[in-house]
């Protein structure tokens, strides 16, 4: 009976094992010990887990120590990983003898201690060999016998409790199965009892995890028991759930702290990752005396191991971070005191021991690639170095005060010795914090190393915002160090990112700092832009405002040099936000009043002063002529208010200068090609490109925001808008300019200038651009009716517009009108002259008219006036003939002649004639009667009085007036008819020279206001020369015509005058029998198909040339219808026969008549007329052979002038009965 | 302070682009926490149209849970909404709406 000594300690990682202590021959188990120890974990074994977790497969290994009494578990153990799980007896023993005297009995001891302490987890190994068999011959049971009585002895019904060892030290078949099995067995039952205690284990230690509450209750002892838990799952490897344990730990504590709070003294060494376990600090808080930070550091680095076991590295520069920041949390929470600095010092070794121990696990590679996982240890250990520095008086010029060095010294000692770990190494996070604080400049080049390596990492993992606020901070300790030229540009970087995102709080706190630094430097300029910048910017208080504001002004007030003046940019001083012309059109003639009112909004927290306001004008000789008319309208679209919309200052939301410029859209409508229906409409935008546009790629070009004031060329113009001493209040004002406006062109309004002693703020383009336009202006004349149209034959007022432009009339200035006779100026004494701009008054115009010129005389007119005065004109209207168709008279050309031109205006105005005349001469048998129609084409009402009409050349004759009133009125659009019988005495003549005359007026008008009208016209071949008489005879025996029946119709055709003398030399000819014959042509058309002609429907007639010569026509007719027929019409031709044609002239209308001729016969051959066709193939057969011959000679049809035909039965009807068998009724209804 | 919200969009804008590669549209909006000092947490939240909300806490505050901080985002996204849908309001002018101001004030007061 020997025992194995068991470890003092848990094993450590390496190894995985169960604790089995050992009973029975110690010297037989000696023997098999290296093998079973070696074999046993070699197979895997499937863990089944309670609370359903997931089975794992697990290889077990154990640990073999000889059984002592004293080494089983006493009530309300708690350590897991001394605990013998399994207790095995070996024997060897085969004789039976033995077994009872001495091994049973070594046994039920063995089992009794056993029980004692309650432990059922056991095995009985028998061993056999063949040497054992050998050397007892004699007292040989059968091998089982042994077993067999053991297994009876013992296991009464867990057979499987003993098990059989066949020859173990021999290398058979036999021997390799008995390992086996034993294996196997060892396996299945180690594991059995290992599942059945560590669930006692995890019950027990839930069971005093609620206790917690309970008063008395440690944190540090159960602590222990879950990390035994831990250590347990570590063990076999298991290191996700030994994690667990830890996280589990770790929350738990984390609620500990809130809730109760512990603490007490404690060092601020770090964290310590380099051992896997920190038995120092697991000491202390076995014994339960650990600090906060101890019991976090020792946490830590246990999660750490596991993590690093895991590969999960990064997750462990997460949890340090978390760690950390939770830890300074906890501290401040539980209101620890601790040593200034002393956190800052434990931050900062924590982050550097975490940084080392990853780097100790990860290739460089790794590291780099992981950049965004460390860089955050980086920056926050750079931070704690920093505040450290500023602790102990490093950051500065100077060196630190004795003070600081004590405070140095306080916060070293409290980092106590190194750890063993590292006294060896040349770098470590203690002899860096030690070193940093030992001097100042070993203090600025560890800081700048770290805070570099920080910047570059975010730089690299494109975090270039975090980066600048690394940079920043360096800023700040370069500012510490009174060098400001390397913080400067850290600052410039940051403010340009601030600026270009827009955040206004960082801009002006950056903005401050450069400030400072600027100022440090000595660049005046940039430090008066950027006070200007910081004197607007309203995050800041009034005071600081007014501090800024006050230094500008300061540096303004001192008196020196040229040289000294400075340029500033105005956009930051003050904004323009508007500009106002008046007059409001922008545009004056030369030498007009022009005011330009700016809209200033001064962003200065104060009123300053500003010696003068300046805006610089860039002047264009106009272009296009000097026609300032057209211009001016065209100015109409500008309007006079020009609003400047101000990319918002730094100071400002960031939102307005990313609103971009506005949207312009479009509609746009899809129709279809067919029909031209809508098949869809919508908005598109036109300016996608610059909308869309990406702003935070690029800052917006237009910001006043930019860090240094824009390089500001100062164009020196000659002409300039120019204010002198005016004082800008804080926000809007208003300052008035008046503008050059000499010569004529277009001003353009360039930069603007304000000075303020030595300063000078300059907006150097001014945009929108401004401008404003100076014209020149030619006189101008026009003429033109007061009233539309101009009426012929009444006076009418036309209204002279002169324009004066640059030309000033002078007294003595007239214009001269050439005088024409149709149309004569009408002097009036009362013409007056209007002068207006926009009214001056009115002076008389004295008009005087020679007999070629009317002179006006215009009144005084200063330039750029408007002179107005009416002339009344007469336009004559000519009578007679040389009067145009279209009642249009133009009154030629007047030509004007004007002072300030040496060419003439050619006046042209045109008249229209109020009345269109039309004449006729009516019959009835001899007598005759003319008849004048008078329409007004005007718009206007007129009077007819004195209508009259004369003859001209025959005395005898009397008209004889029918008309009974002596005043009409003629009404517009509408005519009047006026009637006369022409009366005479022996002979009628043959021509008549009529003149008609009336006095018209427009209505309502006074006698005087009657002007006369004329009308000329002239009848020819006035005498009645034939009567024809037309007489429809009902068939024979019938009383009426009847519809379908044949009529005769009877033409009488009588002389009713003795042949005239121009008669009888024109067309008649002399028969063979001496008598004066005429030839007429007489023809019955029925228009109307009213009548059916039968058979000759026209001929030729022989008239003797004298008085009451008859000749009588029949004509067969057939009524088409019922009832009063008209009767057929006759019409009655001369007929000029060829040869009598001879003489006469040839003439264009012959072709005309011979057309209707022909036109004529159409018409008869539709009836079938034989004659006729006849007389009109001789006809033709005569003609052709005329103009062969000679080509003019025709014989032609002439029809007689009005009146010389008179027609008595023109309208008669004749009464036609229906047929009388007609018994079919036709109707027809139209 | 707002230099922590500046650097903070460091890590919205790479959340951002880590999230479009892996999972297109179907993203979630809560971007968890971004930046933690030692004095703040900061949040994110990321509409679909690249509207971030950032959200600071104390860290002292240990009430605050990421579903309480999520449910805050997603009250804070709904009330921006309505803002944005009030025709009177010119995207990009500063926020003036009573109700938004309230929203935010509340939760404000609720966190403490």
């Amino acid at each position: 009976e020997s025992v194995l000594a068991k470890p003092q300690h848990p094993l450590l990682h390496s190894q995985r094992f169960s604790a089995s202590p050992c009973a029975g021959d110690q010297s037989l188990f000696t023997s098999l010990y290296t093998s079973l120890a070696q074999q046993l974990p070699r197979e895997p074994m499937e863990w089944r887990r309670t609370y359903g977790r997931a089975p794992k497969m697990i290889h077990l290994e154990a640990n073999f120590v000889q059984f002592k009494e004293e080494l089983l578990p006493k009530e309300g153990n708690k350590a897991l990983l001394t605990f013998p799980f399994l207790h095995i007896y070996w024997t060897d023993c085969c004789d039976t003898e033995v077994y009872k005297s001495l091994v049973k009995e070594d046994m039920l001891r063995w089992q009794n201690s056993l029980r004692a302490h309650g432990s059922a987890d056991w095995v009985i190994i028998v061993v056999e060999t063949n040497d054992n068999k050998k050397k007892n011959k004699t007292n040989i049971l059968p091998r089982s016998s042994i077993v067999d009585k053991i297994r009876s002895d013992f296991c009464n019904k867990q057979n499987d409790r003993c098990v059989v060892l066949s020859d173990p030290l021999k290398d058979s078949s036999r021997s390799q199965e008995s390992w086996n099995s034993l294996l196997l067995k060892l396996r299945t039952l180690l594991l059995m009892s290992f599942t059945k205690n560590l669930g006692r284990f995890e019950d027990d230690m839930r069971t005093l995890r609620e206790k917690r509450t309970q008063p008395g209750w440690s944190f540090c002892e159960y602590f222990m028991v879950q990390e035994e838990l831990a250590f347990v799952f570590e063990m076999l490897q298991q290191f996700e759930d030994a994690l667990v344990q830890y996280d589990e730990l770790d929350a738990l504590f984390t609620q500990y702290v809130l809730n109760f709070g512990a603490g007490g003294n404690f060092g601020w060494s770090g964290l310590l990752l380099r051992r896997p376990i920190d038995m120092e600090k697991r000491d202390g808080i076995q014994r339960g005396e650990a600090s906060l930070l101890d019991l976090r550091s020792y946490l830590f680095s246990r999660q750490c191991t596991l993590l690093i076991f895991l590969q999960r590295p990064w997750e462990v520069t997460q949890r340090a971070l978390e760690l950390l920041h939770n830890c300074v949390q906890e501290l401040r929470l539980l209101e620890v005191s601790v040593l200034e600095g002393a956190l800052d010092c434990w931050v900062f070794l924590s982050c550097l021991e975490v940084l080392h121990r990853i780097e100790g696990c990860c290739d460089q590679a790794q590291l780099a690639a992981n950049c965004s996982h460390t860089v955050g240890l980086w920056a926050y250990a750079t931070d704690k170095l920093k505040s450290l520095g500023e602790l102990c008086g490093l950051v500065s010029e100077k060196e630190p005060t004795s003070e600081d060095l004590n405070r140095t010294v306080d916060l070293l000692a409290g980092l106590g010795d190194e750890r063993p770990e590292t006294v060896n190494s040349l770098q470590s996070p203690y002899k860096k914090l030690k070193e940093a604080l030992s001097s100042v400049e070993a203090f600025e080049r560890h800081y700048l190393e770290l805070s570099h390596a920080a910047m570059e990492m975010y730089r690299a993992i494109g975090r270039l915002r975090s980066a600048r606020l690394v940079g920043k901070s360096l800023a700040e300790f370069y500012m510490r160090k009174a060098d400001p030229e390397r913080a400067e540009t850290f600052l410039q970087e940051a403010l340009k990112s601030y600026v270009s995102e827009g955040w206004s709080l960082p801009v002006t706190h950056t903005r401050k700092q450069i400030a400072a630094c600027q100022k440090l430097l000595g660049r005046t300029e940039d430090y008066l832009q950027t006070s200007a910048l910081l004197a607007g910017d309203v995050n800041l208080t009034t005071e600081e405002r007014k501090h800024f504001c006050q230094e500008i002004l300061t540096f303004a007030g001192k008196s020196g040099d040229q040289s000294q003046k400075v340029t500033l940019s105005m956009g930051v001083f003050t904004q323009l936000t508007r500009l106002q012309f008046r007059p409001a059109t922008a545009s004056v003639h030369s030498g007009a009043v022009l005011q330009v009112e700016l809209t200033l909004r001064c962003l200065m927290p104060v009123s300053v002063h500003i010696q003068q306001l300046a805006a610089s004008i860039h002047f264009d000789l106009e272009r296009g002529g000097t026609n300032g008319r057209s211009k001016g309208t065209q100015r109409q679209t500008n309007p006079g208010t020009v609003e400047f919309h101000q990319s918002n200052s730094s100071a400002g939301p960031p939102s307005s200068s990313a609103a971009g410029p506005p949207l312009e859209l479009d509609e746009i409508q899809d129709r279809s090609p067919s029909d031209n229906s809508l098949n869809s409409t919508g908005v598109v935008c036109k300016n996608t490109h610059l909308v869309m546009r990406r702003h935070d790629s690029h800052s917006p070009p237009d910001t006043p925001n930019c860090v240094s004031p824009p390089a500001v060329a100062m164009k020196e113009g000659a002409q300039m808008l120019k204010v002198q001493d005016v004082t800008l209040e804080p926000g809007n004002n208003s300052i008035i300019f008046t503008a050059p406006s000499g010569q004529p062109g277009t001003y353009t309004l360039r930069q603007l200038y304000a000075t303020v002693g030595q300063v000078q703020f300059v907006l150097p383009h001014i945009y929108p651009s401004v401008q404003y336009e100076v014209y020149s202006q030619e006189p101008q004349l026009t003429v033109e009716p007061l009233s539309e149209p101009l009426l012929a034959g009444l006076p009418q007022m036309v209204k002279f517009t002169l324009l004066t432009g640059h030309y000033t009339v002078k007294k003595g200035d007239a214009l001269q009108l050439s005088n024409t006779d149709t149309m004569p100026i009408l002097p009036s004494s009362s013409c007056t002259a209007r002068i207006s701009n926009p009214l001056v008054g009115e002076s008389v115009l004295s008009i005087q008219s020679s007999e070629k010129v009317t002179s006006i005389s215009l009144p005084p007119t200063p330039p750029y006036h408007t002179l107005e005065f009416h002339l009344e004109v007469l336009c004559l209207i000519p009578s007679g003939d040389e009067r145009p168709a279209n009642e249009r008279l133009t009154n030629g050309e007047m030509s004007i002649d004007c002072p300030w031109s040496i060419y003439s205006t050619l006046l042209a105005l045109t008249f229209y004639i109020p009345f269109k005349t039309k004449h006729s001469l009516l019959s009835a048998g001899n007598r005759k009667y003319i008849q004048v129609c008078v329409q007004n084409v005007s718009d206007v009402n007129f009077t007819l009085a004195e209508v009259k009409l004369t003859e001209k050349q025959h005395a005898t004759l009397e008209l004889q007036s029918l008309n009974t009133k002596t005043q009409q009125l003629l009404c517009s659009k509408h005519s009047v008819f006026c009637l006369w019988e022409v009366r005479w005495k022996d002979d009628l003549p043959s021509c008549l020279q009529c003149v008609f005359s009336a006095d018209f007026s427009p209505l309502n008008q006074d006698i005087s206001a009657f002007k006369p009208f004329h009308y000329q016209f002239q009848f020819e071949r006035v005498t009645t020369l034939y009567s024809v008489r037309a007489d429809i005879l009902p068939p024979a025996g019938e009383q009426h015509c009847r519809s379908g029946l044949l009529c005769g119709l009877e033409v009488c055709i009588t002389r009713l005058t003795e042949p005239a003398e121009g008669e009888l030399a024109e067309d008649s000819k002399t028969d063979t029998d001496g008598l004066k014959t005429t030839k007429l042509m007489y023809e019955v058309a029925d228009s109307s198909s009213n009548w059916a002609v039968c058979g000759k429907s026209s001929g030729m007639v022989s008239m003797p040339m004298a008085a009451s010569a008859t000749h009588k026509v029949q004509i067969e007719v057939m009524p088409l219808f019922a009832g009063h027929l008209p009767f057929p019409k006759i019409k009655v031709l001369k007929y000029l026969p060829h040869t009598a044609a001879v003489a006469i002239q040839p003439d264009p209308d012959s072709c005309v008549e011979n057309d209707s001729l022909s036109l004529l016969d159409k018409a008869l051959d539709d009836q079938g007329d034989t004659a006729s066709i006849r007389s009109r193939g001789s006809v033709h057969s005569v003609g052709s052979g005329d103009q062969q011959q000679k080509g003019v000679a025709m014989p032609r049809l002439e029809p007689f002038s009005p009146g010389q035909v008179f027609n008595h039965s023109y309208t008669q009807q004749v009464l036609v009965l229906p047929a009388t068998d007609d018994h079919i009724m036709e109707v027809n209804a139209t | 302070m707002s230099a922590f919200l500046h650097t903070s969009l460091d890590v919205v804008e790479e959340k951002i682009s880590a999230v479009g590669k892996s999972l297109g549209d179907q993203r979630e909006l809560y971007l968890g926490l971004l930046y933690p000092t030692e004095d703040y947490k900061v949040y994110g939240y990321v509409t679909n149209s690249k509207v971030k909300f950032v959200i600071v806490v104390d860290s002292s505050n240990t009430s605050l849970r990421d579903n309480e901080i999520r449910s805050m985002f997603r009250k804070l996204h709904n009330s921006f909404t309505d803002v944005m849908c009030n025709p009177f309001h010119n995207p990009g002018d500063p926020i003036q709406s009573k109700a938004f101001d309230g929203i935010v004030s509340g939760m404000m007061v609720q966190t403490g």
